[in-house]
């Protein structure tokens, strides 16, 4: 409490300290841009392409890790772009929910980056695929660290800009198609977000975060109680659709299957997590107003989108697409947190959202292996990949593993915290839906197994061609770090979980963030 | 002033939904900009609006008097113009492209993506 007062008063003294802070918040939005930037200089030369889009993913990954570190010896970190004061200019802020999302942002972006090395065409890479990666990563990175809500709708436009034509890339039919849809209930959830911020700025005159906690908090709301929750439901409307929670997530599994397995797994690690960011942020910070109706109605979001998420995944036969029904799944997991809504459920949250993301990341990767193997995600069409590749059976297992909540890997750990925190508050529901869709989970990932990998190699000429002899170590090295990720968070769960509980303790106190942002006396 | 302003704006929200819902690809373009114009104008007339008042001090003055207009909004809108206006752009090119791959613009026809 007293570092954090203390950080904020030297904001006005200059002190030296002071520039290294805004360098550590600006890094992870200026890397990805510098080599974004580069990258489409370069276009010409494929190799020094690569190589920059390389080092600019593992310098994103060192710079987050140096956040993180700092975040946690120094409390909640502000900076000011431009030296405009709080209220006024735009704000970058990093608690440690939003540095565990950099260094989240940063981990996939290493991994995924190398995989792409190998794994995207050259006709991509031509067109600009490495740039257009590292601006994604620039408007993910600009979301999780923002202090101010237009400007989080702008880094969401850089994201979705960047997405939208990663999703397009390569022109097949099936990207067009699932381009279209993206595109569309994309728009309109931004439109929604920016309806949202205008009816917010009319009635705070303002749009810094902290600021409209400090307003909100004060008046508790009793000028227009009607008109914020009203707004608070926009906002979840707006965020829901980029998070694919439960009634507007059928953009996802009709798109997320189309376009190359990289993107594939960029996408399921980093976009809807943005969404899941944003709501958690809005709804720890903002509005708190009339917590009985908005986080009881996120909580029956969070049960229903499990519910349907698992329902739809247990009903596909396609890797992929069984794969993308299961991002939805577990995006419920990381609403109960929020509808919890206390600090160990947030902690829960926030570890749940680490450890997913790079599970899914992982078992899209390996369903790239198998599509590049087999030339098909059809389960019906697949087999014998545990006699033939035993090493990437190992890696699926693990995550697939993780995935269900098995004991020694990280989804275990997630989902004790999230139940326990549910059984304390006495949400015996909710928590039952959790276990019901942990054991669905755990089916279907049975059902990849049984069919990708332990049934016999389909007799099928052609498809086995090329099994072979094939070297994949460069295809599985990315997996393997994934994997390893996992398996740590698991075997390290007490500090891991530790850390998960300061983010949500201070997730739950907005006077810290209000406090890092506008100084001791706003 | 404010009241015309809202019934502008539900209209073109409600042209915007109701284009949105066509299933020719066209249209759904033409509900997405349309949409966009809701949007701005909507955080135009919340932030109330002042005529003639220009937030400038002028010569005579030290400081700003109260009843003037608000500059926010209006830059606000500006960004929000300029980001629409690109992604605009890129929507009509991915709608042509996806007219000539899949050889229909009825968006009931491009399911091959759903189950």
């Amino acid at each position: 409490m007293t570092s954090i007062r203390c950080r904020a008063q030297t904001f006005e003294a200059e002190h030296p300290e002071e520039f290294l802070m805004n360098v550590l918040l600006i890094l992870p939005i200026l890397i990805p841009m510098l080599t974004a930037v580069l990258a489409l200089l370069l276009q010409k030369s494929r190799s020094t392409q690569r190589a920059v889009s390389s080092i600019g993913a593992w310098t994103l990954f060192a710079a987050a890790a140096w956040l993180v570190v700092d975040v946690w010896r120094n409390g909640i970190q502000a900076a000011q772009m431009g030296n405009w004061p709080a209220p006024y200019g735009i704000t970058l802020v990093a608690d440690l929910f939003s540095a565990v999302m950099v260094l989240l942002a940063g981990i996939i972006a290493a991994a995924v980056g190398m995989y792409s090395l190998v794994s995207v065409d050259a006709q991509r890479e031509e067109f600009g695929y490495h740039s257009l990666y590292h601006f994604l990563l620039m408007g993910v990175c600009g979301a999780f660290l923002t202090g101010d809500l237009f400007n989080l709708y702008v880094w969401f436009e850089v994201m979705l800009m960047a997405s939208f034509v990663l999703m397009a890339l390569g022109g097949e039919r099936g990207q067009m198609e699932g381009a279209i849809k993206y595109v569309t209930l994309n728009l309109i959830s931004s439109a929604l977000f920016l309806s949202a911020l205008g009816l917010l700025y009319a009635i705070a005159g303002t749009l810094n975060m902290a600021d409209l906690a400090y307003k909100f908090s004060d008046v508790s709301a009793s000028q227009h109680p009607g008109l914020m929750t009203t707004l608070a439901i926009l906002f979840m409307l707006a965020f829901g659709i980029k998070a694919a929670v439960f009634p507007l997530f059928f953009w996802l599994p009709a798109s997320y299957h189309t376009p190359p397995v990289a993107v594939s797994a960029l996408f399921a690690g980093l976009l809807t997590k943005v969404g899941v960011y944003a709501l958690i942020r809005v709804f720890t910070l903002i509005f708190l107003q009339d917590v009985g109706y908005t986080h009881s109605l996120i909580l029956v979001i969070a049960g229903l989108t499990m519910v349907s998420g698992v329902l739809g995944a247990v009903a596909q036969y396609d890797f992929r697409r069984l794969l993308s029904f299961h991002i939805i799944s577990q995006i419920g997991y990381a609403l109960m947190g929020l509808g919890i809504f206390t600090a160990s459920a947030l902690g829960g949250a926030v570890f749940f959202i680490f450890h997913v993301s790079i599970a899914k990341a992982s078992l899209f990767l390996v369903s790239g292996v198998a599509q590049r193997l087999y030339r098909t995600c059809d389960l019906k069409r697949l087999g014998g990949l545990y006699q033939t590749q035993p090493m990437l059976a190992a890696l699926f297992l693990v995550s697939a593993m993780s995935l269900a909540g098995i004991p020694p890997f990280s989804g275990f750990f997630a989902k004790l915290g999230l139940v326990k925190a549910g059984l304390d508050t006495g949400q015996h529901v909710i928590v039952a839906v959790a276990l019901g869709v942990s054991l669905l989970t755990l089916f279907s990932m049975l059902k990849i197994w049984g069919e990708a990998f332990w049934k016999p190699i389909p007799d099928q000429s052609g498809t086995t061609g090329g099994l072979s002899g094939v070297r994949l170590s460069n295809w599985l090295f990315p997996i393997a770090i994934l994997s390893a990720i996992s398996v740590v968070l698991g075997l390290g769960a007490g500090p891991a979980f530790n850390f998960a509980l300061q983010a949500g303790e201070q997730l739950m106190d907005p006077s810290l963030y209000i406090q890092a942002v506008l100084g001791g006396a706003p | 002033m404010e009241v015309i302003l809202a019934f502008v704006i539900g209209g073109l929200f409600a042209l915007a939904i109701y284009m949105l819902l066509r299933r020719s690809l066209v249209k759904l373009l033409i509900g997405l900009a349309l949409l966009s114009h809701a949007a701005n104008l909507l955080i135009f007339t919340a932030a109330k609006l002042t005529r003639g008042r220009p937030p400038v001090i002028g010569m005579e003055t030290a400081a700003l008097e109260p009843p003037f207009a608000d500059p926010l909004p209006q830059a606000l809108i500006l960004t929000a113009i300029v980001i629409s206006f690109g992604v605009m752009a890129f929507a009509l090119a991915l709608a042509f492209r996806a007219y000539r791959s899949v050889g229909t613009d009825d968006l009931d026809q491009m399911q091959s993506t759903d189950v």
